[in-house]
């Protein structure tokens, strides 16, 4: 056969390929797909054009939000609906922060509608959204309830005065496990890389918690300056868990499905994930700071500056720093609640969570603590190509 | 004389503009959605220097140099993707082949029926169908249990994040790829020319293998092609069936691109992934089209 003569059937055989989709579709259209699928577009212009003023759109993460199971409904969300007539849509659009981010940055530098009026990224994170002006400023009057914010959050460096961010919850990374598996727990990370989780560990994507959480056990103060050495001396040992099979993944906040399908059974994790997986699956997984300590940080409730419903989205935000509906959420999230009032409130609703020091630390809780340091441009460059190196991805 | 050749001139210079004006449409996309896409890729891949890397120093890269780093510098992942994408295309073959042969030429009147359940997977996501796979072959999915019951795993061993896990999703995602012009050249089988290959004493195996198997080559060429190319593309098997040290060249593009933002790394990763694989696919099907098939 001659090489003409043989593309030339190459050519047919995939036309023939092309065929068998085409006579697929149309079978498909007989079915009535298509009309499905117009009906669908029609449903989504009308949605858009007509409900974009009153609808508040509120991307958050995974596992933040009171839920209730019966109901398949968030009863503070609903209460908020009832209380001030804005609709409003809520969707665990986060899974971390750099693929978030990275997903509507195309359309916050065009200044086109990204889809959400609420965006609720971590401090760090947050700080990059003010740095590059795509967030809108509050008008104060409509978040009087801004003052509830707890003080030692009120001036964080990257807003000073709270005008374009106020903390949904503090979050606590530290390590987590499957009880059944290791009844013993987890109180350090010699305990957690051990040979008997080999191949059976997960640890976050967010790369200040994971290295953040490893340097700290190696003796480095995060929050204080400290070399590229230090950084790098815990990346290395990552990546050596990585070769060495014991890190399974490095993942998102998807590694709470793991946990839960049995696929991982240790993992570096934030501190309310695990009580609600808890509450979901039967007290199956317990969660800790190791010995050596924990990273803190806030995740920040903020306007993009492409929102079209800033008044929904100032309201919502003031709602939830009412110190009752606070209290209700922290109740069900248990991560810290940066909401002044909001102990008090949960002594009335949950005595025994109003003692929960995950949600109110005490002093001795936040000793344990550290924030991540600030890192310049090209440290956070350096520092990131080094840990996707570690994850595999450099 | 004269009458006759001035009307057979009008329609000829009408018939040499015709075929650029049919073209115009396709180029007109092409030029839009391909050739300046990739210029722009190409002018991304060289906007910064790759060898010294500074997201605050405005030192461009040279042509060469950046592709060079680039590939240097990623050369595990890039081989893991081919490795990855052969391995699932011959697996794919081995499955797909006996499957189209029954549905050409043993499924009668079932024909349709099993065309249809070849492209059933096509009315799912493809993430929802790979995060099944992961269902399947997880802790507690039925694979391992089957498996920790033959003693052939412990209870500590596990199937998923593994590169059998991630050649496993590519071959089955991408079956159908195969399946259908295998199917489509098997089809086109003339019967009598088995029924010949009959006649002059040929039993079913010499048959198949002189006869059947020369005639379907075309599907195979096409059907390797349709699964090795976006196989050795893909990131989301790697992503969700992989671990760290299965990551396939898409992983490194995507995390360079969203996670790290050195796009001329990504840029310049795409475009010398881009060309190996044009490489790759001329230099199989020249081998194909002149030595293989005669």
């Amino acid at each position: 056969m001659s090489h003409s003569e043989e593309s030339k059937n190459l050519e047919s055989s995939l036309h023939g390929l092309a065929e068998s989709f085409l006579s697929r579709r149309a079978l498909l259209a007989g079915a009535g797909g298509l009309g499905a699928a117009s009906l669908l577009g029609l449903g989504e212009t009308s949605s858009a054009s007509a409900a974009a003023k009153k609808t508040v759109r509120w991307a958050n993460w995974g596992l933040y939000l009171d839920y209730d199971n019966k109901s398949h409904k968030y009863p503070t969300l609903e209460a908020f609906k009832k209380a001030t007539g804005y609709n409003a849509t809520y969707q665990e659009a986060i899974d971390d922060n750099d693929s978030f981010t990275a997903k509507v940055a195309p359309q916050l530098r065009i200044k086109r509608d990204i889809g959400y009026d609420v965006v609720v990224p971590t401090e760090w994170m947050a700080s990059q959204w003010v740095a590059n002006k795509w967030v809108q400023r509050f008008d104060d009057a409509a978040v009087p309830n801004k003052k509830n914010v707890l003080p030692f959050l009120a001036n964080r460096p990257f807003d000073p005065g709270r005008h374009y961010s106020l903390p949904w919850a503090g979050i606590i990374a530290g390590v987590a496990w499957n009880k059944k598996a290791l009844p013993k727990g987890i109180n350090t990370l010699d305990q957690l890389f051990s040979n008997s989780n080999k191949g059976r560990i997960e640890v976050l994507s967010e790369m200040r918690d994971t290295v953040g959480l490893v340097m700290m056990w190696q003796g480095t103060d995060i929050s204080k300056p400290f070399s590229a050495d230090k950084f790098h001396n815990a990346v290395d040992f990552i990546a050596k868990k990585v070769k060495d099979g014991y890190i399974r993944q490095i993942k998102g906040q998807s590694y709470s499905e793991d946990l839960v399908s049995g696929d991982a059974i240790a993992v570096i994790g934030w501190s309310g994930d695990i009580n609600q997986l808890n509450l979901q699956n039967g007290n199956q997984f317990g969660f800790a700071i190791p010995e050596s300590g924990g990273t803190f940080s806030t995740d920040n409730m903020m306007i993009p500056s492409t929102s079209p419903n800033k008044a929904g989205a100032e309201a919502l935000i003031n709602y939830y720093y009412d110190p009752v509906v606070a209290a209700k959420v922290a109740n069900y999230i248990t991560y810290i609640c940066p909401v002044a009032g909001a102990q008090e409130a949960m002594a009335k609703i949950n005595p025994a969570q109003a003692k929960n020091t995950l949600i109110f630390p005490d002093e001795k809780m936040w000793a344990k603590l550290k924030v991540f340091r600030d890192l310049t441009k090209k440290e956070k460059s350096d520092f990131s190509t080094a840990f996707q190196a570690a994850s595999g991805n450099g | 004389m004269t009458l006759t050749v001035a009307p057979v001139k009008k329609p000829r210079s009408r018939k040499i503009g015709m075929p650029y004006l049919l073209l115009l449409p396709g180029m007109l996309w092409l030029i839009t959605f391909f050739l300046i896409p990739i210029l722009t890729l190409v002018k991304t891949s060289v906007n910064m220097d790759l060898k010294n890397y500074d997201p605050t120093s405005a030192a461009t890269g040279s042509f060469w140099g950046n592709f060079w780093e680039a590939f240097r510098t990623h050369e595990a992942p890039f081989a893991r993707s081919f490795i990855y994408a052969l391995a699932a295309t011959l697996i794919a073959l081995c499955i797909a082949y006996p499957l189209a042969y029954g549905i050409a030429f043993k499924a009668g009147r079932w024909k349709n029926v099993l065309l249809v359940l070849v492209v059933a997977p096509f009315f799912t996501s493809f993430i929802l169908r790979t995060i099944a796979w992961k269902q399947i072959l997880g802790q507690q999915g039925p694979v391992f249990h089957l498996l920790l019951n033959l003693h052939l795993v412990t209870y500590q061993s596990h199937i998923t994040a593994s590169a059998g896990a991630v050649i496993a999703g590519l071959s089955y995602n991408f079956l159908p790829f195969m399946t259908l012009p295998l199917y489509s050249s098997l089809e086109r089988i003339d019967p009598r020319t088995l029924e010949a290959s009959g006649d002059l004493y040929a039993n079913a195996f010499t048959t198949f293998r002189k006869v059947t198997l020369p005639l379907s080559l075309p599907g195979v060429v096409a059907g390797t092609l349709l699964t090795f190319i976006p196989a050795a593309g893909d990131y989301v098997n790697a992503e969700i069936l992989g671990n760290p040290s299965t990551t396939m060249i898409g992983n490194v593009i995507n995390a360079q691109f969203l996670r790290t933002s050195n796009y001329t790394l990504a840029a310049a990763l795409s475009f010398v992934f881009m060309v190996m694989i044009i490489g790759i696919v001329l230099f199989y099907i020249s081998r194909a089209g002149t030595e293989e098939l005669v």
